[in-house]
């Protein structure tokens, strides 16, 4: 029998030991310390700026108002335009490039271009709106000219996302449907997109909050109006938050404006990632149901 | 009782791997045909040429013959739809879809067009009965069909496959990942379903085969080595291979 008892390791070995512990739990104090002062550095500024008048006006020097209604108002519209015109693209190309694409090869290249895409810096994407969809299509600087751009942006992620969620059904159930005399088309829109459809709404939610953080790409191409032009207004210009952010901060040192938008867009980020989780875990649920 | 599936110089290719070598052989109607092989042997690649569900692979390529009631299944023009619709299947793992068990029944008869929830409701219920389930599962129709265990998901995907009125009836190992007293119910419904439907069995396990089979054809390496009546194969076997292979020599 060896003997069980701890041997006692050199000093040497012990000094290290407890020197990289201290480290260690230096970085996560800092860590934390980091996160937890910005947090709240943002909300404590932010916060008690929130009025409901900032909420539901508009900016008019005539009124001597600043609201931000309409940078809300442009924010709702460009996430739900980008998403209406990502989805079908993002999801067809992914649904065809998994289920129905025979060349390897090419689908292999497109995957490597789209990989490539996402990790382009947001203001090319911006520059290249502003020359194709503003200067060649003859689009005004508008909300539906930073919807497109914000689209083909994220056109990228809904795809790898998409095509991911398609591998994670299994091959069986495409079997068990082609078994029973089922066409593809019928398959996939029965059997296999109803299998992967939480993938799909979680991917579109992180879109979601990618485009709420967007505004460098939106700076060339929806431009900087602070009205409510219209219903939607997607031919006119206008300001999403992020952008009104960075007017009222650099142009017109609103500083108390711009931590009202700050903490507004934190909140709603943590909204939207608090509810990918839970749409993860309602499919789960009704999975194992 | 004549041939349901003629089979003719059946050949098989995946890639450059020949899989399956000048298979001749005939399906009687009303039958239970078993087919036996060690693994890779290409019984399960020959069931799945039957209704083509090899189609699904890439790059395999068939030559030779099968003819079902006469049509040749590979020929032009064939509806392969309606060919799997005829031709159902039953795989080696239970695989209900992740709906409701009623869902799971009116998946086939949907996906031909059948409309209407009176009609749908007896297709079910007739469905689930024939494959000895129903007494389970008719109160909990609306439950998720994730919810049975194994042997039960087995018997629900065999009424899935008869919800279609399909003629003959594949069966890719139904019972190697179920419990004895599961495959022993699927046995006795197999041998229930001969008296309206043909059945081709895939089967791993040679008691099985003596168990419920009319016929059995024995595959080695991609051929059919000898095809006869299940008795006869049994207990006077003609070639020596398939000796060794009953014996357990080999396997």
């Amino acid at each position: 029998m060896q003997d069980m008892q701890k041997k006692r390791l050199p000093l040497r070995r012990r000094a290290y030991a407890a020197a990289m512990i201290a480290l260690m739990g230096a970085a996560v104090i800092l860590t934390c310390a980091l996160t937890v002062f910005f947090i709240g550095y943002v909300l404590s500024k932010g916060l008690p700026n929130i009025t409901w008048e900032l909420l539901s006006t508009s900016p008019s020097y005539l009124k001597e108002t600043v609201g931000i209604l309409p940078d809300i108002r442009n924010t709702l519209v460009i996430v739900l335009a980008t998403l209406v015109i990502v989805l079908p693209f993002g999801v067809g190309a992914a649904v065809y490039l998994n289920e129905y694409a025979e060349n390897r090869r090419l689908v292999s290249l497109i995957e490597y271009a789209a990989e490539t895409l996402s990790g382009i810096p947001s203001i090319i994407y911006g520059l290249v709106g502003m020359l194709v969809f503003q200067q060649f299509l003859g689009m005004q600087t508008s909300l539906l000219c930073g919807a497109l751009t914000l689209a083909i942006m994220n056109l990228p992620t809904i795809l790898r996302n998409t095509q991911e969620s398609l591998k994670t059904v299994p091959q069986a159930y495409r079997e068990g449907a082609f078994g029973l005399g089922a066409g593809k088309w019928r398959t996939i829109r029965t059997v296999v997109l109803p299998g992967c459809v939480d993938g799909i709404i979680t991917g579109c939610i992180l879109a979601v909050g990618r485009i709420l953080g967007e505004s460098a790409a939106l700076l060339f191409t929806a431009g900087f109006a602070h009205a409510l032009n219209g219903c939607l207004g997607l031919m006119s210009s206008g300001a999403t938050l992020t952008v009104a952010l960075y007017v009222y901060a650099k142009e017109q040192g609103e500083f108390g404006v711009a931590f009202a938008i700050a903490a507004i867009l934190m909140v709603m980020t943590v909204l939207m990632d608090l509810a990918a989780v839970l749409v993860g875990r309602f499919f789960e649920k009704r999975r194992n149901a | 009782m004549s041939d349901c599936l003629t089979v003719k110089d059946l050949c098989l290719w995946y890639g450059d791997t020949q899989a399956l070598k000048n298979i001749t052989m005939n399906i009687k109607e009303r039958s239970i045909t078993a087919l036996i092989g060690p693994s890779g042997c290409g019984k399960s690649t020959f069931l799945k040429t039957l209704n083509r569900m090899n189609d699904l692979v890439s790059g395999v390529r068939v030559t030779g013959e099968v003819r079902y009631r006469g049509e040749d299944i590979y020929g032009k023009g064939v509806d392969v739809n309606e060919l799997r619709r005829r031709v159902g299947m039953v795989f080696q793992k239970p695989n209900p879809f992740p709906m409701s068990i009623y869902d799971n029944i009116a998946y086939g008869p949907r996906t031909h067009g059948v409309k209407g929830r009176a009609r749908l409701d007896d297709i079910v219920e007739r469905a689930l009965r024939d494959a000895a389930i129903w007494d389970e599962v008719k109160d909990r129709l609306r439950t998720s069909a994730l919810g049975l265990s194994g042997g039960p998901q087995q018997r629900l995907c065999i009424a899935r496959a008869l919800a279609v009125e399909p003629d003959v009836l594949l069966m890719d190992e139904p019972t190697s990942a179920l419990d004895p007293i599961s495959t022993s119910r699927i046995e006795e419904l197999t041998m229930e379903l001969k008296e309206r439907y043909t059945v081709v069995i895939v089967t791993h396990n040679m008691q099985q085969a003596v168990r419920i089979s009319d016929t059995t054809a024995f595959f080695l390496l991609g051929e059919l080595i000898e095809c006869a009546d299940t008795e006869r194969m049994f207990s006077r076997p003609e070639d020596k291979r398939t000796e060794d292979y009953i014996t357990g020599r080999f396997g």
